[in-house]
């Protein structure tokens, strides 16, 4: 595997240069949401209210982590299903986020959101949780503390592996296997 | 009255917290060379790497105590419960609730169930426990934990089918319902899947199927056959680990089929992910 090193939040330069089946190892602050503080962020970008982070260049990573045992920065940490969080990745998109890395397909919509604002959609490994929190440095709860294992999460992350599926040029991964591996 | 076989439900509680432990941090035995014979057999680099990464999640869950997936599921606790067993205390229910609420803790398994579907507040404990028992012959009491992850469980579907379809017709649905799932349901595949019933019991079939046993054949030739045709057919959709695109894209197909009614043919699916947890044990 050739992995490109990259810093989170991502600058505009690596979004443009990234392509569909590109494996990346991102560095620096990740933030977590899923479900609920989706929906509740979204809400405050409409309300032009204060978010609890600064969007502009972020990399949202879509996950409810198992709670981090004694000695640990944190528990199994695996993406969940994005497609969940399609209805808001307009506004996400609108307000600077620069990527997401989840697992599984997007809509049409939200596919064509990321693209007209510059975006980059990444997958990473479903389901290895154990894995991947070895790549979590440190876990801080920044919002939505009531929503338990949904609440918001600001990550510090080192080589933390994920693939580009939807690339801001119209590249697509998934449909990308079907047709030329099937 | 003949001979009673007296086990207090706080056995029940204990050995179902047990069985929570054994399931949460580890596949059963024969997944992972599963997933080291797939390894081989794939030219494209990311599918390999990807199987590579899904066993050696298996082994820091397994040394580390780490959960194999962040989703630690809906607890489905199946009860053989033997004819001749008396079981004394406290409810089943509340034996089994208690046995999952205190491994959730204990183990810091993530909380994952929410009281109301529409109203949607978290109970805290990943209680109430999905439980479906059987009386059955004996004096024994068998259960098994079964862990299913949200993502995989929403890609599950069932098709009311006509009694005349061909069996080519109900492996066309299986196949396009794996390629439109996709990524989602975290392949390589454990497919359970439930034949005739009715529509409730084809969906517990789907879901019995899968806890059949890693490396088991069909005892009826014809679905032993018709397993490998299902799995042949699932491994040349592209689809590959995780989506990402290969050969591997189920690694067992398991059909539990039941009689049923002149009018119906009930075909359910049930899409386990890679990190198959099960376990069981007989009391």
């Amino acid at each position: 595997m050739n992995w490109i090193a990259l810093r989170a939040p991502l600058d505009e330069g690596s979004a443009v240069m990234l392509r569909a089946g590109d494996s990346v190892l991102f560095s620096g602050t990740l933030y977590v949401a899923r479900d609920k503080a989706h929906e509740r962020i979204t809400s405050m970008i409409e309300e032009g209210a204060n978010l609890p982070f600064d969007p502009r260049g972020q990399v949202i990573y879509f996950m409810g982590p198992s709670p981090a045992p004694p000695g640990k920065p944190i528990g199994s940490a695996g993406p969940t299903s994005s497609y969940r969080m399609d209805p808001f990745a307009e506004a996400m998109c609108r307000a600077g986020v620069r990527g997401f890395i989840g697992k599984g397909r997007r809509s049409p919509e939200a596919r064509e959101a990321m693209r007209a604002h510059g975006a980059v959609y990444f997958a990473s490994f479903g389901g290895a949780g154990a894995y991947l929190s070895k790549r979590i440095r440190s876990s801080m709860v920044i919002a939505f503390d009531d929503l338990g294992p949904e609440a918001m999460l600001k990550l510090e992350v080192a080589d933390f592996p994920a693939i580009v599926i939807n690339d801001i040029h119209g590249g697509d991964l998934y449909e990308d296997a079907l047709r030329e591996r099937g | 009255m003949g001979n009673r076989r007296l086990i207090p439900t706080e056995i029940v509680a204990g050995a179902v917290g047990e069985l929570v432990e054994r399931a949460s941090f580890a596949m059963p035995p024969g997944v992972e060379e599963i997933y080291e014979a797939m390894r081989g057999r794939e030219r494209f680099e990311m599918a390999r790497h990807t199987l590579g990464v899904i066993v050696e999640n298996a082994s820091i869950a397994r040394k580390e105590r780490l959960p194999l997936c962040q989703d630690c599921g809906a607890t489905i606790v199946f009860c053989d419960i033997g004819q001749d067993v008396s079981l004394e205390g406290e409810s089943l229910r509340d034996a089994l609730d208690r046995g999952v609420l205190e491994a959730y803790e204990r183990l810091y398994l993530r909380k994952s169930i929410v009281a109301d579907p529409l109203t949607r507040a978290n109970t805290g404990t990943n209680t109430p426990c999905f439980i479906h028992t059987d009386i059955v012959s004996g004096d024994r009491v068998g259960i098994t934990v079964y862990l299913k992850g949200g993502g995989s469980e929403n890609m599950s579907c069932l098709r009311m089918f006509r009694p005349t379809v061909s069996i080519d017709e109900i492996m066309d649905y299986i196949t396009e319902r794996v390629v439109e799932a996709g990524p989602n349901p975290c392949p390589p595949l454990f497919l359970g899947v439930g034949i005739g019933g009715t529509a409730d019991l084809a969906m517990l079939n789907a879901k019995r199927a899968v806890l059949r046993g890693v490396g088991s054949v069909h005892p009826d030739p014809f679905y032993a056959g018709l397993e490998s045709r299902i799995l042949e057919r699932l491994n040349k959709t592209g689809v590959g680990p995780l989506g990402f695109g290969g050969v591997s894209t189920a690694a067992a197909v398991y059909i539990e089929a039941a009689p049923t009614h002149i009018a119906t043919l009930p075909v359910a699916l049930n899409l386990n992910c890679h990190s198959l947890r099960y376990a069981k044990r007989v009391l």
